[in-house]
C-alpha cells in the first residue's frame, strides 16, 4: 500500500494524535504525517472533520476517520495482518473500552484542569487529588488486566496502554509547571513501571515527545491562553 | 450451558434503554434489577464503583460497564442479528456518531430544555446544528443501521422516545417543527418498530418525570 494512500492530520505535542501513531506503528503502517500549524486550521483539517475541526485525523484511501480511540479501534480492523491492539476476549475488550472512555472523560479532563483552571492552592490541590484517585483506580485495575505482562495489553502493548500512555508527556510536564507529583512510586509502583515499559516500547518511542521539548511548547500555550483578550 | 444474564436498569432512563433493545432484537434472555438511583442498591454500588450508574450488564457474574461497552460487548457476545456493519469505515462512522449524540446533542437537547434566556437561545441553535447532522447521516434510508435497526438507531433511539416529552414540558420545537422530515420519520419508523414498542417506557409517567425534573433545574438557575 503505498504512503500516500494512509494519511494522519495532527501535530507531535497532541497526546491524541501519538495513539493514532502508536496504532499504525503497531501495524507497520507507512503513512504521511501532515502537521497542523499551531493556532490554525488547514482546509483539509475543516473538511474532514467538518464536526470538531481537531486532530487527529486518519485518512484512508481518502475516507477521513475522526476520534483518536475510534482511530485506533479502525487500525486494528483494517491491517490484521500486525499484532492485535485490542484484546482477543469480549470482556477483556470491554474492561479495556470502559477504561478508556473513563480516561478521557474523566481523568484527562482533571490533568488538564490542574494547569488551566485552578486558581490557588485550595482548588489545586482539589485537582490534584482528583488525578491522583483516577491513577489509584488504574493502578488498581493493571493486575487485572495485565494477565503477568509488562502492559495493560498482556505481553504487548495494547488499546488501553495507548489510551492512558499517550499522556505520560503532558503529565511530567504538568508536574513541571505546577511543582507537584503525580505520578508517585510510593502509591502506583505498577504505573510507574508500566510507563517505563511503555515509553521504551519501539512502537513508542519515537514518538513520545521529549519532557523538555514538550515543556516549552506547553509554556506557549499557556501564556496564549492567560494572555488578555486582543481588543 | 447455562447463560445467566442480568441488567441494572431504572423504568425510564434512556442509557439502559440501549441495552434492553439490544437484547431484545438478539432474542436474549436476561433478568431486569430495577433500580431507584435515589437509593441504589449495594449490589450496583459493588459493580459499578467508578461511576454508580446504570446500566450494569452482568454476564455470567462479571459486569460490564457503559451503554457503548455495553453494546459492543452484546454483539460481540451473540452474533445473531448484527448491530454494527463488517465494515471498518462504516463501523467507526457509527461509532463516531454515538459519540456524537452523547458528547454533544443529548447535551445540548438538555440545555436547551433546562437553561433560560440567551443561554437557551444559543442552546437551541446549538441543537438545530446538531440535528441537521443527524438528518444527514440518515442517507435517506429508513434506519441508521440501513434496512434494519442498527448499533447507531439505539444509540440515537432516545430521541424517538424522549424529544417529544421534553417538547410538551418545555413547550420547545426541537423536531416537531418539520424542519428535519428524515430524522421524524426516523423516530416514527423507530417506535413502531414492534421490539422497540413494546419496551417503551408509559408516555405518562415521563411527561410526570421530567416536569418535576426540568422545574427542579429551572428554579435553581432562576434569577433572584
Amino acid at each position: 500500500m503505498s504512503t500516500s494512500d494512509v494519511k494522519l492530520l495532527g501535530g507531535w505535542p497532541s497526546p491524541f494524535v501519538m495513539r493514532a501513531r502508536i496504532a499504525l506503528n503497531i501495524k507497520s503502517v507507512d503513512y504521511e504525517f501532515l502537521q497542523e500549524k499551531v493556532g490554525e486550521k488547514s482546509e483539509l483539517l475543516l473538511k474532514s472533520n467538518p464536526v470538531y475541526k481537531k486532530i487527529p485525523v486518519l485518512i484512508h484511501a481518502d475516507k477521513p476517520i475522526c476520534e483518536s480511540l475510534i482511530i485506533v479501534q479502525y487500525i486494528d480492523e483494517v491491517w490484521t495482518s500486525g499484532p492485535s491492539i485490542l484484546p482477543s476476549d469480549p470482556y477483556d475488550r470491554a474492561i479495556a473500552r470502559f477504561w478508556a472512555a473513563y480516561i478521557d472523560d474523566k481523568w484527562f479532563p482533571s490533568v488538564r484542569g490542574i494547569a488551566l483552571i485552578a486558581e490557588g492552592d485550595e482548588e489545586k490541590k482539589e485537582a490534584v487529588q482528583e488525578v491522583a484517585t483516577g491513577l489509584e483506580l488504574l493502578e488498581d485495575a493493571f493486575p487485572k488486566c495485565n494477565k503477568g505482562g509488562n502492559f495493560f495489553g498482556g505481553e504487548r502493548i495494547g488499546y488501553l496502554d495507548i489510551a492512558l500512555g499517550c499522556f505520560l508527556a503532558w503529565l511530567r510536564v504538568t508536574e513541571k509547571l505546577n511543582n507537584v507529583k503525580l505520578l508517585d512510586e510510593a502509591k502506583t509502583p505498577n504505573l510507574c513501571k508500566w510507563a517505563e515499559s511503555f515509553c521504551s516500547d519501539a512502537a513508542v518511542k519515537d514518538v513520545m515527545p521529549e519532557t523538555d521539548k514538550l515543556l516549552g511548547f506547553a509554556k506557549v500555550l499557556m501564556a496564549r491562553f492567560k494572555a488578555p483578550p486582543a481588543n | 450451558m447455562a447463560e445467566e444474564v442480568k441488567l441494572f436498569r431504572t423504568w425510564s432512563s434512556p442509557f439502559p434503554l440501549r441495552i434492553v433493545w439490544a437484547l431484545k432484537l438478539k432474542g436474549i434472555e436476561y433478568e431486569t434489577i430495577l433500580e431507584d438511583l435515589q437509593n441504589k442498591s449495594s449490589l450496583l454500588l459493588q459493580y459499578n464503583p467508578v461511576h454508580k450508574k446504570v446500566p450494569v450488564l452482568l454476564h455470567n457474574g462479571k459486569p460490564i460497564l457503559e451503554s457503548l461497552v455495553i453494546l459492543e460487548y452484546i454483539e460481540e457476545t451473540w452474533k445473531q442479528h448484527p448491530l454494527l456493519p463488517e465494515d471498518p469505515f462504516e463501523k467507526a462512522t457509527a461509532r463516531f456518531w454515538a459519540r456524537f449524540n452523547d458528547e454533544e446533542l443529548l447535551p445540548s437537547i438538555w440545555n436547551a430544555s433546562t437553561k433560560q434566556g440567551k443561554e437557551q437561545e444559543e442552546a437551541i441553535v446549538q441543537v438545530e446544528e446538531n440535528l441537521k447532522y443527524v438528518e444527514e447521516e440518515l442517507k435517506g434510508n429508513v434506519f441508521f443501521g440501513g434496512e434494519t435497526i442498527g448499533y447507531l438507531d439505539l444509540a440515537f433511539g432516545w430521541l424517538a422516545n424522549l424529544v417529544s416529552v421534553l417538547e410538551e414540558v418545555t413547550g420547545l420545537s426541537l423536531t416537531a417543527s418539520g424542519k428535519f422530515p428524515l430524522l421524524s420519520a426516523w423516530m416514527q419508523n423507530f417506535s413502531d418498530a414492534p421490539v422497540i414498542k413494546e419496551c417503551w417506557p408509559p408516555r405518562d409517567k415521563l411527561i410526570i418525570r421530567y416536569q418535576a425534573m426540568i422545574e427542579k433545574y429551572t428554579a435553581v438557575a432562576a434569577p433572584k
